[in-house]
């Protein structure tokens, strides 16, 4: 019966998307306004979530009569990952996507006072749009709910990789993050329906635009750090289509976020602000599709179908497809707005969002480059890392130091009289950058370049402080700081150690003693331990840099249901950086091949990330707090 | 912003989605070409593999006949539900030999006397240094070796009754 009252409820909320894609559109103007789609959208958001609800509760009743359980679940799995199997899978996935969807459309609904009632509704439309083809995917091509008849007596187990805290969170926050932008989308072809596009939409988008890019930036850090420590290679990106998926849309909601900013403080840049949400959600959408058609080799094809994925193109061909042709169809009545000189901070917005564009390009043109490549010619080839570090790593830096300028610029026009503090920040990337260069032996010009451009930001971010009271200094100027802060600590992160890692490859006698940069690690024994569902091989290290020993144990371990290997590093953080650890295989007479990484400064990078996503948090409690006071008084 | 600027998103998108439609519809083919095809057989000097059954050597890989190269073992069980397969194709006229790898002179010759004996000559491999020399993964595997000693075809993994008539075929072209 749950099965059954999980997959009626979707049906409902098909049917209420559809209702409030006719209420938002119908020529007759109805009584109450926007009241009947705003309680359409609601209802519809509470019954997508009863039907994750639903689905989750089949996955902790291990009822093997379901065929998505049966498939991807097993009774001897530990609670937390019976719950997290409800979404680490292609049916579930959709269904968490398509309850975001509904969730993010019902919050609209029932908080969103700011705009006027036409353009609201239109946007209230489009969200219904979306959501119904969204359903219609997860009904007529994922069904999640499936039966399966007669009932498995057992289950086949969940991908052992997936087995593991970040498979919790890492898929549900980018998907929050993901879904989150299609606000963005729908009010953008919503105001391009009735040609309102102000501050006051800027205003409505705002909020929307932050939240989903705090959960991207979190889920891409997270997933960063969950590929470092469980797919044992030591790399933390590894340009896979599937990350640069993930990055595309944060690139674009980066430079929406810093656009939406000037269209509500100034009313300028109305037609680009419109396009980069617009993009945005696209970008998420095409993210959804690589991922789930599997069209392009990535080391995350966990659950792939080509015959989904014509499904998933076609929907994303009418979506974004309607949304650019609105676009072209009805921007060119948009008017510019104020305009502003060429020093100022609409200014330097603009040229943050050409950077954040051009890399955004660039990572696009290379995910995507072996496929126009072997479509035109029928030759393969790959696009990897070099590629990507070359050219998009430059424009970053760049960006970087742009991050410096502009907070210390006004609206409009500015003097540039408060440009002159930056000669301090300026003078120490000098000088980082002349001692890196001359003593740091090797690694290449960039990772150099990085550590200059990030001292110089790390300084500069925090002017915007200097001679405010701090106490009075509005939430969203701290966040901003602690954001732009955050990313010169990442490339710190970055660049420190790529220049500094050190590594060992070795074939060890237990009892033997390696050195990898300043720590004396010493082998002790191999042994065997077991999980809950898997047995392993399990080293144990011995490891000391003067001080105290730390005790490492990487194993390698068997997994029966479904039968895999793997390989689970082991990891000392230390304040300076990571000693990573993994045992590779036996090799002969007693030996066993041994991985060692010193990484000093790793630590940074997720970091950076983790400060990032508290700037953008502070701005948005900031505003909300801001919001609330004034509504109260 | 130019009246063909605006429309620039929608070109971009079809081009875009076409690239993907292509896609959808050319599956990619991920399997990798052996890199000795099309080129000469790896030079060896063969060790018996058995008493009384001629050694397999590179220098009979080039006596102008098209023939297969079976690494096989006796310890490989997918080795004993092809052996019927090879008999066959030694029934259609194919010429056989094998490299026997990582295995005893017994051994072979059980497996050999109670699945059939379809080779010409065989090679013993006890340290799999012919099977890294030809770049064979594992075992069973077969390349088509054409009259010259170049390598025309490999096939990875027992050959099935169905794989017989393209075979065959490779054989004939080979000539």
């Amino acid at each position: 019966m749950i099965a059954e009252a999980g997959l009626a409820a979707l049906w409902l909320a098909a049917a209420l998307a559809l209702l409030q894609l006719v209420l938002a559109f119908a020529p007759a103007k109805l009584p109450g306004g926007t009241a009947p789609v705003r309680s359409v959208a609601i209802i519809q958001g509470a019954l997508t979530l009863f039907a994750l609800a639903m689905l989750m509760l089949l996955f902790v009743r291990s009822d093997m009569s379901v065929l998505l359980v049966a498939a991807n679940s097993h009774s001897a799995k530990p609670l937390i990952y019976k719950l997290a199997g409800a979404w680490g899978n292609h049916e579930g996935s959709m269904l968490l996507w398509v309850t975001v969807l509904g969730v993010a459309g019902a919050i609209l609904a029932a908080f969103s006072r700011r705009l006027d009632e036409r353009t609201f509704a239109a946007a209230l439309g489009a969200q219904g749009a979306l959501a119904l083809g969204f359903f219609g995917f997860l009904l007529f091509a994922s069904n999640p709910f499936a039966r399966l008849d007669p009932p498995a007596m057992e289950g086949r187990g969940l991908n052992p990789l997936l087995q593991d805290p970040g498979l919790v969170f890492h898929p549900p926050t980018l998907y929050l993050g993901y879904v989150g932008l299609s606000v963005a989308f729908s009010l953008a072809v919503g105001a391009l329906v009735t040609g309102r596009v102000d501050s006051a939409l800027a205003k409505a988008m705002r909020p929307w635009v932050l939240g989903a890019w705090i959960l991207l930036t979190l889920g891409i850090t997270a997933g960063s750090y969950w590929a470092y420590y469980e797919l044992g290679w030591g790399g933390w990106w590894f340009w896979d289509p599937v990350e640069n998926a993930s990055l595309m849309p944060w690139l674009a909601a980066t430079a929406l976020l810093h656009s939406v900013n000037v269209l509500a403080a100034r009313d300028s840049l109305r037609a680009w602000t419109v396009m980069l949400a617009m993009v945005a959600f696209s970008m998420s959408m095409v993210g959804t599709f690589l991922v789930r058609s599997g069209i392009l080799t990535s080391i995350h094809a966990f659950a792939v179908d080509p015959h989904r994925g014509t499904f998933l193109l076609a929907l994303l061909a009418v979506y974004v497809g309607a949304a650019f042709a609105l676009f072209a169809a009805r921007s060119g009545r948009l008017s510019e707005g104020p305009r502003f000189e060429l020093v100022s901070r609409e200014a330097a917005l603009v040229g943050n969002n050409l950077l954040l564009t051009v890399i955004l390009g660039i990572v696009f043109l290379g995910t995507l480059y072996p496929l126009f490549v072997e479509a035109a010619t029928g030759e393969k080839l790959s696009v990897g890392a070099p590629y990507f570090n070359a050219v998009a790593g430059p424009i970053a830096l760049v960006l970087a130091l742009l991050i410096g300028v502009g907070p210390l610029l006004n609206w409009r026009r500015d003097g540039g009289d408060r440009l002159k503090r930056l000669a301090v920040p300026a003078l120490v990337g000098v000088t980082v950058l002349l001692i890196a260069l001359f003593v740091i032996p090797g690694g290449g010009l960039l990772p150099k370049l990085g550590l200059g451009a990030a001292a110089t930001l790390a300084i500069a971010s925090l002017l915007p402080l200097a001679g405010r009271k701090l106490r009075r200094t509005p939430l969203s100027t701290w966040g901003m700081v602690v954001a732009h802060f955050g990313v010169a600590v990442a490339i710190v992160g970055m660049a420190g150690s790529e220049l500094t890692t050190k590594e060992v490859l070795i074939a060890a006698r237990p009892g033997e003693r390696i050195t990898v940069g300043p720590w004396l690690v010493e082998f002790n024994s191999v042994s065997p331990a077991a999980g809950p569902n898997w047995t392993a091989l399990e080293a144990e290290l011995r490891a000391s840099r003067g001080g105290g020993v730390a005790v490492l144990k990487p194993q390698s371990r068997f997994y029966s249901d479904p039968p895999t290997e793997t390989n689970e590093a082991a990891i000392e953080t230390v304040l300076s950086g990571q000693l990573y650890t993994v045992l590779g295989k036996p090799a002969e007479d007693w030996r066993w091949q041994l991985r060692l990484w010193w990484k000093p400064l790793v630590t940074l990078i997720w970091l950076g990330g983790a400060l990032i996503a508290l700037g953008g948090t502070l701005a948005l409690g900031g505003r909300a707090w801001r919001g609330w006071r004034r509504r109260r008084i | 912003m130019g009246r063909w600027l605006r429309f620039l998103p929608v070109l971009l998108l079809a081009l875009v989605v076409g690239a993907m439609v292509w896609r959808l519809a050319n599956p990619p083919d991920t399997t990798i070409e052996s890199k000795l095809i099309g080129q000469p057989a790896p030079q060896f000097a063969g060790e018996p593999a058995l008493a009384g059954k001629p050694v397999l050597s590179s220098a009979d890989l080039a006596d102008g006949r098209p023939k297969l190269v079976n690494f096989f073992a006796s310890w490989c069980v997918p080795c004993m539900a092809e052996a019927p397969v090879l008999m066959e194709l030694k029934r259609r006229g194919v010429p056989i030999v094998g490299i026997a790898v990582r295995d005893r002179p017994a051994d072979v010759a059980e497996f050999l006397a109670s699945n059939g004996e379809p080779f010409e000559r065989i090679a013993a491999d006890p340290e799999s240094e012919l099977q890294l020399a030809f770049g064979s993964a594992g075992v069973p595997e077969t390349f088509l070796v054409d009259g010259r000693g170049v390598v025309r075809m490999e096939h990875v993994g027992p050959i099935e009754p169905g794989d017989i008539r393209e075979i065959v075929e490779a054989v004939e072209s080979a000539r």
